[in-house]
C-alpha cells in the first residue's frame, strides 16, 4: 500500500508508547464506553416499556452479550480481509435474498426470513454491512472520484440487494441499504453534479412511485403522517398515542414506570420502534437529550474514525457506517415524533430486537478495525 | 498516490456531512421541543390533557340504595351488588370470539350477533345486566376485546310478593317507578360518588387514582308494618279469594292508637324479584288506590250522627213495622220485620228501614259533616303514589232517596284505608291519628279529636253487639277476646246503575273491644256464589286475621271462657 512511507517521520512519538491493552485488542475505548453508556441507558428504559418484566431486560442483556462479543470479534479482522471476503459475502447474500423470494418464511404479509434449522435470521439484515462492504471494496482499488462506469457497476451492486429486499416487500430495509451505499459512493468522493441530479431525480420519481411504485399501505402511512387525526383509530393511532406520550413527558416527564401510554398499553409497540415514545413520556425531555447527546458522540467518534482513516477502504466504510447510523436514529425518531411515516426502523441499541442490535454492533466492530487499524500501522 | 487526491475532497466531505447531519438533528429536536415542553396549545399541555384524557377517568361510585325494613327489622327491600355486562359493538361485532361469548352469557350465538350487527355503530350496549359478580366474573376474565364490566346494585325483596305493592320496586337503573319505593326515593337514593381511575387501552381498571367524593349511601326507612301481620293476612286473603272465587281483595290493619299501618295487604300480587309476567293490575296497592262504596259500615257513622244529633241514644227506641219503607219511588226492605227496636239493634240488626227512618229525622247534613270529619273524601296524605282520596260528593241539591242512600254507605267512595281510618276513631277514644306507613317509634303526631270518648265508647258497645249472637257478624268473632265491627255488603256500581250479581263484601272492625290495639278492614270484591255478604265472607277473614294478629302483638286474651276446659266434655267458645 505504501502507507508507512509517510508514517516514518512522525511515528517517533509514538514508538515511545508500548501499545495499550485495548489497542493490542483493537478496541476504541471512547466509541466502546459510549456503547456501553447507551446500551444500559436502553436496558434501564426498556424495563419499563415492557411493563417492568425482568424477563424482557435478561433476554435483552443476553443479546447485548452476543452483539458486544461479536463487535469484539469483528474489531479482530483486518480490514483487508473484509475487503477480501466482500464479493464472497455479497454474492452469499444475494442468494439468500433470492432463497427469501421463494421459501422464505414470513409475518404480517411480508416475507423476510429463511429458516435454517430452526433457527431463523433475515438475510436483509446481513446485507446491511454487506453492501457497505462491497462497495467500498469495488471502488477502493480503483481511482478515486470513481469514472461512470465505475459509478453504474456500483449503482448495479447496490440496486440488487435493494431491489429484492423491496418485493419482500420491506422498504424500510431497501431504503436503508441504498442509503448506505449511496454514502459509500458519497464518502467516494463523486462529483456534486452526481449528487444535484440525484436529489432531481428523487424528486422527480416521487409521483411515479406514489403512482406506480408504492403499495397501498404504505401510501396510507405517509398520508397518515401529514394527518394522523384522518384515521384516529386505525393508521393514525400509532403516531397519535406517540406523539400523546412524548408531549405529555414535558421537561421532567412522569417518572420511570409512571408513564401511563406505555404502561395502560395505548402506546403500541412500546418496547421496540416506539420506545422512544417512552423514554420521552418517563424521562422528558431531559432524557430525549440525554440520548440525543450520547447518539451525537458516537457519531462525532464515527466520523473521526472515518476522518483518521489510513485507507479508502477505511475511510469509506466507516463514513458509511457511521451514516446509516444516522439514518436509523432520524428514521426511527422522525417516526415517533411524526415527522416521516411509520417504517419498520428500530431505535438503534435501545429498541428491543437481537437482529439488527447485532448488525449495528458487528458494524461497530468494523469501525473500531478502521479505528485500530490506523494505530497498529502507526505502531 | 490515491490518497493525496482523495483527502484533502473527502475530509472536506466529512464537514458537510456533519453539517448536514447536525441540521436534521436539530430538525428533531426541534420537533421534540415543541410536543415537549413550547408549544402551548398543541404542545405539552394539550398532549398532556390528551394522555391523562385517555387513562384518567372520573367515574361513579354507585351508591348503596337505602334498605327497607318492616318495623321489627326484616328486610323488605335490599340492594346487593352485582355487575352488568356491556360492550362496544363498534368493535364486538367483528369479533372471532363472538361464539365463546355467546356461550359463556349463555345466549343464542345468531341472537347475540343479531343484537350487534343492530347496534354496530353505537358504542354502548348492554349484554347482560345485574348478573352475579361470580357468574359476570367468567365472562369478563376471558378479556374479550369489547365486553367490560359495570358494577351496579340490584334491588332483592326478601319478602316477595307478600309486602311487594306496598314496597314497590326499582327499575333497572335503582330508581324508585312505584310504591314507598317511589315515595321515599329521594331518601333512599342516596348520592353517587366520585373516584378518579386509570383504565388502560382495554378499558381495564388498572389503578384507582383517588376519591373525589364518597358516595353517599341512601338511609333505610322502616316501615310501620309488621312482616310476621303482613304474611298472615297475605295467607288468609289468598285463601278467602280462592274459597270465594272473588276477583280482588284487600285487608288493611291500623294501630288503634297511633294510626300506624300494621298490615297492608292486596290480591292479586306479583312477584317484584321476577317481573317477567307482571300485569299492571297486579302493582296496584288496591288498599289505597282502589275506591269502593263502603256500604252498611257507614251505618256506625251514622249512628254517630243520630247521637251527636241529641235527639236518640243507643237505647232510643224505633218502629221498624212492617220492614219495609218507600223512599220516593224505592223501596227499602229490612231481612225481616223487626218491630220495635233500638237503635243499637238498628246497627246490630243493619236495618234500612231503621236508618232511613233515623236519616230522615236528622237530616242529611249532619250525616255527611260526620263522615267528612271521619276522613271520607280526605286524602290520607301518606305521598303514596296512586292514593286515593274517595269521594264524598257536594250536591247542590239533594233528592230524598240521595239522603238516605247517603246514610247506608252509598253514593259515596272510601279506600279501606281510609274506611280503617275512620273505625280508627271509635278505637281511640274519639280521636284520629294520621295515617303512617312508617314506623313512628312513639314519636307520635298530635292527633285531631273527632269525637267524645263517651261517643266513641258508645258505638264502640253497638259494635261488639254486631258480633253478638243476633248480630249480623257473628263470624267475626275471636276466640279469647271480644271485638266489635260492621259489615257491609253492597252491589257493585256499573254503567247505568248497580249490578244485581255483583258485590263487594266488607268488614270494618276493632279488636279487643275493651281497650282496642287494632282497626281492621276486609274488602273482598265480587265474591261469586252463594255467601257474598259482608258477615259471610268478609267476617270470617276478618276474625282469623284478627286472632293471629292479636295473638303475634301479644294481647293478653279477655274471655276466660275461650279457655277450653281440659277434661270437660264441654267446650265452650267465649262469645257475647
Amino acid at each position: 500500500m505504501g502507507d508507512y512511507v509517510r508514517q516514518l517521520p512522525q511515528g517517533s512519538s509514538d514508538m515511545a508508547r508500548a501499545p495499550s491493552l485495548a489497542m493490542r485488542f483493537h478496541i476504541d475505548v471512547p466509541l466502546l464506553l459510549l456503547l456501553m453508556a447507551l446500551t444500559s441507558y436502553g436496558l434501564f428504559v426498556l424495563y419499563s416499556a415492557s411493563g417492568g418484566e425482568m424477563s424482557a431486560v435478561i433476554r435483552q442483556g443476553r443479546f447485548f452479550l452476543i452483539a458486544y462479543v461479536l463487535m469484539i470479534a469483528a474489531a479482530q479482522v483486518s480490514l483487508q480481509r473484509f475487503a477480501r471476503w466482500a464479493p464472497w459475502l455479497y454474492a452469499m447474500g444475494i442468494a439468500a435474498l433470492v432463497a427469501v423470494a421463494f421459501v422464505g418464511v414470513g409475518a404480517k404479509g411480508a416475507q423476510r426470513w429463511l429458516e435454517i434449522a430452526g433457527f431463523r435470521f433475515q438475510p436483509s439484515e446481513i446485507m446491511k454491512l454487506t453492501v457497505p462492504l462491497t462497495l467500498a471494496w469495488y471502488l477502493a482499488d480503483r481511482t478515486l472520484p470513481p469514472q461512470l462506469r465505475y459509478l453504474l457497476g456500483s449503482l448495479a451492486l447496490l440496486g440488487v440487494p435493494a431491489f429484492l429486499i423491496l418485493r419482500q416487500p420491506d422498504l424500510g430495509t431497501a431504503l436503508l441499504i441504498a442509503a448506505s451505499g449511496l454514502f459509500v459512493l458519497f464518502m467516494a468522493g463523486i462529483g456534486w453534479r452526481y449528487i444535484f441530479g440525484a436529489v432531481v431525480a428523487a424528486v422527480s420519481s416521487a409521483w411515479p412511485a406514489w403512482q406506480f411504485v408504492l403499495k397501498d399501505y404504505q401510501k396510507q402511512r405517509i398520508l397518515t403522517m401529514f394527518n394522523p387525526d384522518s384515521d384516529k383509530l386505525g393508521a393514525g393511532w400509532n403516531i397519535i398515542q406517540s406523539k400523546t406520550a412524548i408531549g405529555s413527558g414535558g421537561w421532567s416527564g412522569k417518572g420511570w414506570m409512571h408513564g401511563t401510554q406505555s404502561h395502560l398499553d395505548f402506546l403500541p409497540e412500546s418496547h421496540t420502534d416506539f420506545i422512544i415514545a417512552v423514554l420521552a413520556e418517563e424521562f422528558g425531555l431531559r432524557g430525549v437529550l440525554i440520548l440525543l447527546g450520547l447518539y451525537l458522540l458516537i457519531l462525532l467518534r464515527g466520523f473521526w474514525i472515518g476522518v483518521q482513516a489510513q485507507t479508502s477502504f477505511g475511510r469509506m466504510i466507516a463514513g458509511s457506517l457511521t451514516l446509516t447510523f444516522f439514518v436509523y436514529i432520524f428514521v426511527n425518531m422522525g417516526m415517533v415524533a411524526g415527522l416521516l411515516p411509520v417504517v419498520g426502523v428500530p431505535l438503534p441499541l435501545v429498541s428491543a430486537g437481537g437482529t439488527s442490535l447485532v448488525t449495528l454492533m458487528a458494524g461497530f466492530g468494523i469501525l473500531m478495525a478502521v479505528s485500530t487499524e490506523r494505530r497498529m500501522v502507526t505502531v | 498516490m490515491k490518497k493525496k487526491v482523495n483527502q484533502p475532497v473527502a475530509l472536506w466531505r466529512f464537514y458537510v456531512v456533519i453539517f448536514v447531519l447536525c441540521s436534521m438533528l436539530t430538525l428533531l429536536v426541534g420537533r421534540i421541543l415543541s410536543l415537549q415542553v413550547l408549544d402551548v396549545d398543541r404542545g405539552y399541555e394539550f398532549l398532556q390533557g390528551q394522555g391523562e384524557m385517555r387513562s384518567v377517568r372520573t367515574v361513579e361510585i354507585p351508591a348503596y340504595r337505602g334498605m327497607i325494613s318492616d318495623r321489627r327489622g326484616e328486610p323488605l327491600a335490599v340492594s346487593t351488588p352485582v355487575v352488568s355486562i356491556w360492550a362496544n359493538p363498534k368493535v364486538l361485532h367483528t369479533s372471532e370470539r363472538l361464539p365463546e361469548l355467546a356461550q359463556a352469557l349463555g345466549m343464542p350465538l345468531k341472537t347475540l350477533a343479531d343484537k350487534l350487527s343492530r347496534y354496530k355503530n353505537k358504542q354502548f350496549m348492554y349484554l347482560s345486566r345485574h348478573q352475579v359478580p361470580a357468574d359476570a366474573r367468567v365472562v369478563l376474565q376471558k378479556r374479550i376485546k369489547g365486553v367490560y364490566g359495570e358494577r351496579e346494585y340490584r334491588r332483592f325483596y326478601p319478602a316477595g310478593e307478600v309486602a311487594a305493592q306496598l314496597v314497590g320496586f326499582t327499575n333497572l337503573d335503582d330508581e324508585g317507578i312505584g310504591g314507598l319505593e317511589l315515595s321515599y326515593n329521594d331518601w333512599l337514593m342516596g348520592k353517587p360518588g366520585k373516584k378518579k381511575i386509570i383504565k388502560d387501552l382495554h378499558g381495564d381498571v388498572v389503578r384507582d387514582i383517588g376519591v373525589l367524593e364518597e358516595a353517599r349511601p341512601g338511609k333505610d326507612i322502616t316501615l310501620s308494618i309488621d312482616l310476621r301481620l303482613q304474611y298472615l293476612q297475605q295467607r288468609e286473603l289468598q285463601k278467602a279469594i280462592a274459597l270465594n272465587g272473588a276477583s280482588s281483595g284487600s285487608i288493611v290493619t291500623l294501630d288503634a292508637k297511633t294510626g300506624e299501618v300494621l298490615a297492608m295487604v292486596n290480591y292479586p300480587v306479583y312477584n317484584p324479584n321476577n317481573r317477567k309476567n307482571m300485569r299492571p293490575a297486579d302493582m296496584r296497592n288496591r288498599a289505597m288506590t282502589d275506591v269502593y262504596e263502603p256500604g252498611s259500615t257507614m251505618k256506625a257513622l251514622t249512628l254517630v250522627a243520630a247521637l251527636e244529633s241529641g235527639k236518640y241514644t243507643t237505647s232510643t227506641m224505633i218502629d221498624t213495622t212492617p220492614g219495609t219503607i218507600w223512599v220516593g219511588r224505592k223501596q227499602f226492605r229490612d231481612y225481616r220485620n223487626y218491630g220495635e227496636i233500638s237503635v243499637s239493634r238498628i246497627v246490630e240488626k243493619s236495618s234500612q228501614v231503621g236508618i232511613t227512618k233515623i236519616a230522615q229525622d236528622i237530616g242529611h247534613e249532619p250525616i255527611w259533616n260526620v263522615f267528612s270529619r271521619f276522613g271520607i273524601g280526605q286524602s290520607p296524605s301518606t305521598g303514596f303514589p296512586g292514593e286515593s282520596s274517595g269521594r264524598l260528593p257536594t250536591r247542590p241539591k239533594w233528592h230524598a232517596i240521595e239522603k238516605v242512600t247517603l246514610a247506608f254507605g252509598y253514593g259515596l267512595t272510601a279506600t279501606p284505608l281510609q274506611l280503617a281510618h275512620a273505625f280508627s276513631v271509635f278505637a281511640n277514644n274519639g280521636m284520629q291519628q294520621p295515617v303512617s306507613l312508617l314506623a313512628l317509634d312513639g314519636e307520635q303526631p298530635p292527633g285531631s279529636p273527632i269525637i267524645t270518648p263517651q261517643l266513641a265508647q258508645a258505638v264502640l258497645e253497638v259494635l261488639h253487639s254486631v258480633t253478638g249472637k243476633d248480630g249480623t257478624a257473628q263470624k267475626a268473632r275471636v276466640a279469647g277476646y271480644a271485638v266489635g265491627g260492621k259489615t257491609g255488603t253492597v252491589h257493585k256500581a256499573v254503567a247505568g246503575g248497580y249490578a244485581e250479581d255483583k258485590y263487594v263484601a266488607l268488614f270494618a272492625g276493632v279488636a279487643p273491644i275493651e281497650n282496642p290495639r287494632i282497626v281492621t278492614v276486609v274488602v273482598i270484591n265480587e265474591p261469586k256464589g252463594e255467601n257474598h255478604g259482608g258477615g259471610s265472607v268478609a267476617a270470617p277473614i276478618f276474625s282469623s286475621v284478627v286472632e293471629g294478629a292479636l295473638r303475634l302483638l301479644n294481647v293478653a286474651p279477655t274471655e276466660t271462657e275461650a279457655v277450653v276446659t281440659v277434661g270437660a266434655s264441654e267446650v265452650k267458645v267465649g262469645a257475647a
